[in-house]
């Protein structure tokens, strides 16, 4: 075969994209189950087909067997589904009667009915002309009896012509499931009894999927979705049926129209009467429905949740707000007190350094006091004056401290040119950091 | 096989195609490689399947169909789908107005006078001996027509026959003196008819051929790949056919019959009566597939009384729909069947002599897509007549295996030949789409038999450059998109009167129906890319190149890739095992 000739770009090889000799195998074909089928041996192609795969091999019965059985099939030849016992009232109906006739049982589908496909009805259709046919009959010497063929033939042409099926699966009893009573559902499998009944309704809906009833566990959407669908369930059932017969002359035009219009209204009475029934079923559903119960529960608990979380969050609140109070009335109190007391410890060192400073003010003053002012024997009150003029000069040029240093230095000193030493020191230390002039202190330093 | 006394040797044989049906059978032969259906003595390419005695005179074909008016009980007809059967799986129905058939041991039989003799018994003949002596009288015609002795055929038989039935008729013909090269499917021949045309081209598709019959319909949905046909579903129905198109004339006639004649009896009612209303029946019917208008006219219908009439196209229309619309039902539960949406389909053979009728074709037309060829004479000029196809093929397939030694041709036609691997998704590469999107190109269709090879050529990429080769399956789905919901008319349905009078006929009078303005969905068939086999680098392709890609699927299911630049020199060739 030439190559075909397509119009569309491949995509460009992606950045980065590597593989040995430029392939890599990525996946398997699919396989669904056997893919053997069979090939119709005809054509020139499949003739050039065969010399490939025969190249000079012969294949046996055996060869043919194998597969034959592996190949898929694709005639069905089993008509096991339609296989029914035959009534004997049944056989001995009359075809005149074939307005009352179960078409269905006619033909052995009583256990499908509306679910039964158009290739069904024709497989047992064929399968009982096979059996039925007077022809047949005669030939095994029975009577020429074709009274139940034609009920056959009939139950045929209902079901085969879907306008006509319609309007027999409309009124075919057989099929009904009747709502579940109280004691079958006092047995618990509500969803499934109820569920039968409305898949069963459901044939006769317009529109096509119909919701199910769904079990305990559907959602809220699912089962609301169900109720909106059955509460305004669009029906093609219709009763012309049980229409009564309409007199065929020319004659009787009356009362022909009479008979016409007393259908018409018959039909339309059995139509509104199956309405209400199926409203009826659908109410009787939904006021045993333990999850439309649950669902407002849930709905009612869902709303207390709320307002109780509401509330405790309110709650948590004024409790945060309360403490957060107290915390800080009680960092205020705390900082306050520890001022205070810093405040009076300030004011005790201060105290302290102040004595400390008198104390030994009295050391230094004391010192020259000691030394004799420094002289020997008794001395002047102007030496004294002096003096002691100049160590209170030296006071008011150094600090607490220094003059805290001054003083141990000098504290238990008794030997004058001891003190006088000490006191040499001081003021040229003074005079060296700058803060007395050579000659402030005489008499001190004399 | 045939345990024909005189085989001819293969170079010796003359051949012909058989198509051997319940309703017609038709001859046909080769010139040239082209496929001629034969005509027979009266002019005939639909020849009846019916054999009829008079005076111990034999007729065949039209003649003996003649002769179902005067003489049913010595006419036998509706007898293709008894051969090789057991009685109790007779279907004796359309047996009924001409000779019965019967149970004798594990034979089914025809009580028949054919014998000249006055007072000669009547002969109790076997369906098989009946085949034989009607295959004798179209191998009879055939002969003459080619001026030599037709030693062989190929005939069409349904795709359900039984083993039974398929021996059954090669003895049948054997014993008419007629070696059977091959049975070959009805629906294949049909198929292979259109695919011998010189002007046909082999693609892969899928075809549906509905062959729409006298006495049953069968619609088969095959895939043709390369020429060679798998056939995917089968559906078979003996409601909708053309009798039951003869049936709804017969009773419209009757019933009209009935209205100008008040107090006449009821001409179904009387078997000669209904064996002429039959035969105008189908002659009108016919006409009506011709031209929109036909007559129906019987002499002495019923009491001497004569009945003429005319029917237009339109009302015939109306009155067969229950019919037609069981047709329309029957192809869409074959695709249906098939596992295929109608979408998928590219073809439709019509086939078979009810498949002439106009309105059939038409409806088809609305069930697929516009581009599936509905291949009819009212739908298509290219078509065929769908009452030659299966003759055609045969005769075609004769002349491919005319000079095969018997056991060559039994070699070939081996199960273990015709039974393949067929892939279950399409294979195919990733392209991308006008929007820059990725998008499934097919290479290898589903449900083609291996091995197989295909080759696309692709565009590279608008610069050129290194080209990637993904290599996926892929499979269909349909997208459906629903119109906008129209408001609804308010009130009830309008409630239509249906008369259903006591005798069934519920096709009476007052069928126009309004038909309901209803906006269509809209639905469409999209590649879904599956899985990723494989994928290769074709590098360095020139700008504004084509790129080549085969896929080789072995007989085990290993899968080949090979791309590369088309002209272009080297490519890659990567191997995925099963
Ligand atoms: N031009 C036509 N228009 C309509 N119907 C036609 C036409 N030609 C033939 N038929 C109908 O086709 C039917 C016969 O179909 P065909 O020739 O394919 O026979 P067949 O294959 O033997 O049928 P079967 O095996 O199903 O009985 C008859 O019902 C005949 O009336």
């Amino acid at each position: 075969m030439n190559a075909t000739v397509v119009s569309l770009p491949l995509p460009t090889l992606p950045e980065g994209w590597a593989a040995e000799k430029d392939f890599k195998a990525i996946g398997k074909l699919t396989q669904e189950g056997s893919s053997m089928r069979t090939l119709e041996p005809v054509g020139p192609h499949f003739l050039a087909h065969a010399r490939r795969v025969r190249h000079k091999r012969t294949f046996s019965e055996d060869d043919r067997i194998q597969a034959q059985a592996k190949a898929k099939k694709i005639e069905q030849d089993s008509d096991s589904d339609i296989s029914e016992e035959e009534d004997p009232m049944l056989l001995a109906r009359d075809a005149k009667d074939w307005k009352t006739q179960d078409h269905y049982k006619v033909l052995g589908l009583s256990k499908y009915r509306w679910r039964a496909t158009e290739d069904q009805i024709k497989r047992a259709h064929r399968k009982k002309v096979l059996k039925h046919h007077p022809d047949k009959k005669a030939a095994a010497g029975r009577a020429d009896d074709d009274n139940f063929f034609k009920c056959i033939q009939k139950a045929a042409e209902i079901l085969l012509d879907p306008v006509k099926r319609r309007q027999f699966d409309s009124v075919d009893e057989e099929a009904d499931i009747p709502p579940p009573t109280k004691k079958q559902l006092a047995k618990g499998n509500y969803y499934e009894l109820w569920g039968k009944v409305f898949e069963n309704e459901a044939r006769f809906s317009k529109i096509q999927p119909v919701p199910g009833f769904g079990n305990e566990n559907s959602t809220r959407e699912e089962v609301e979705a169900f109720y909106n669908f059955w509460y305004n369930f669009d029906s093609w059932r219709s009763f012309e049926y049980l229409d009564e017969d309409v007199p065929d002359d020319n004659e009787n035009r009356d009362q022909k129209r009479h008979m016409e219009r007393k259908n018409a209204n018959a039909r339309k009475k059995k139509k509104a009467e199956d309405n209400a029934r199926l409203r009826k079923l659908v109410e009787e559903a939904q006021a045993g429905d333990e999850r439309i119960k649950r669902f407002r529960q849930e709905a009612n608990a869902a709303k207390n949740k709320k307002r109780l979380e509401r509330e405790a969050a309110e709650r948590k609140a004024a409790e945060e707000a309360r403490l957060k109070k107290e915390a800080e009335e009680r960092a205020r109190k705390e900082a306050e007190e520890k001022a205070k007391a810093e405040r009076e410890a300030a004011k005790k060192a201060k105290e302290a350094a102040k004595n400390a400073v008198k104390k030994n003010k009295r050391v230094l003053r004391g010192s020259v006091k000691e030394a004799n002012y420094f002289v020997e024997g008794e001395a002047s009150a102007a030496t004294i004056d002096a003096v002691l003029n100049d160590v209170d000069l030296v006071i008011t040029k150094i600090d607490a401290d220094e003059i805290a240093a001054l003083a141990g230095k000098l504290n238990g000193l008794t030997v004058a040119d001891e003190i006088k030493n000490v006191w040499k020191e001081e003021v040229s230390r003074l005079v060296g950091a700058g803060k007395l002039k050579e000659g402030d202190i005489k008499a001190l330093v004399a | 096989m045939a345990e024909s006394a005189s085989k001819a040797a293969p170079g010796e044989r003359v051949v012909i195609g058989i198509t051997f049906g319940n309703s017609n059978s038709s001859i046909a032969h080769t010139v040239d490689d082209k496929a001629e259906v034969i005509a027979n003595e009266d002019g005939d390419r639909q020849i009846p399947t019916i054999l009829s005695y008079v005076d111990g005179d034999e007729y065949y074909g039209q003649q003996a169909k003649n002769f179902l008016v005067r003489n049913p009980k010595n006419t036998v007809a509706y007898f293709r789908d008894i051969l090789g059967q057991d009685f109790k799986s007779v279907d004796p129905t359309h047996n009924h107005a001409s000779a019965h058939p019967q149970e004798a041991g594990d034979n089914v039989v025809f009580t028949i006078k054919d014998k000249a003799e006055e007072d000669a018994e009547p002969s109790t003949l076997t369906v098989s001996e009946i085949a034989t002596r009607y295959l004798r009288r179209l191998v009879g015609a055939a002969s003459e027509y080619l001026g030599k002795k037709v030693t062989s055929a190929v005939i069409t038989i349904p795709t359900n026959f039984t083993e039974k039935q398929k021996a059954a008729l090669i003895a049948a013909a054997a014993a008419a003196d007629l070696e059977v090269l091959q049975l070959i499917s009805e629906p294949a021949a049909a198929v292979l008819a259109y695919d011998a045309r010189p002007e046909a081209t082999i693609s892969d598709k899928i075809i549906v051929v509905a062959d729409l019959g006298g006495s049953r319909s069968d619609v088969t949905v095959l895939a043709s790949r390369s020429g060679m046909y798998t056939i995917l579903a089968t559906v078979h129905d003996y409601e909708y056919h053309g009798i039951a198109l003869d049936k709804v004339l017969i009773d419209h006639f009757s019933k009209e019959f009935l209205k100008k004649n008040p107090g006449a009896k009821d001409p179904r009612e009387n078997p000669r009566s209904l064996a002429k209303l039959r035969l105008e029946a189908e002659s009108t019917k016919r006409a009506l597939s011709r031209s929109t208008n036909a007559s129906f006219s019987v002499e002495s219908l019923i009491d001497g009384l004569d009945f003429a009439s005319t029917i237009n196209r339109l009302r015939y229309e109306t009155i067969a729909r229950t019919v037609f619309e069981g047709f329309n039902r029957l192809v869409e539960s074959a695709v249906k069947k098939a596992g295929l949406d109608p979408l998928d389909v590219d073809e439709v053979i019509m086939s078979g002599g009810t498949s002439n009728t106009p309105r059939i074709a038409a409806n088809f037309r609305y069930i697929f897509p516009e581009s599936t060829r509905i291949l009819a004479p009212s739908t298509d000029p290219s078509a065929l007549n769908p009452s030659e196809l299966q003759a055609r093929g045969a005769a075609l397939q004769a002349s491919l295996i005319q000079e095969f030694e018997t056991e060559d041709i039994e070699q070939s036609t081996h199960a273990a030949v015709t039974t393949m691997p067929h892939v279950t998704n399409a294979i195919g590469v990733v392209s991308v789409s006008e929007s820059g999107e990725e998008k499934f190109v097919p290479i290898i269709a589903p449900e083609t038999a291996v091995p197989a090879r295909r080759t696309v050529h692709l565009d590279a990429p608008k610069e050129g450059g290194d080209v990637l080769v993904k290599v996926v399956e892929g499979s269909t789905h349909i997208n459906v998109i629903k119109p906008e919901p129209k408001a609804k008319e308010d009130g009830e349905t309008k409630e239509k009167t249906e008369d259903a009078d006591d005798d069934g006929d519920f096709d009476d009078d007052d069928e126009e129906e309004e038909e309901e303005e209803e906006e269509e969905e809209k639905r469409e068939k999209v590649w879904k890319i599956g899985s990723t086999l494989a994928e290769a680098a074709v590098r360095g392709v020139k700008k504004g190149a084509k790129v080549e890609v085969t896929i080789n699927v072995n007989t085990d299911l290993t899968v080949i890739v090979t791309a590369r630049e088309v002209g272009g020199k080297g490519g890659v060739r990567g191997t995925l095992s099963a």
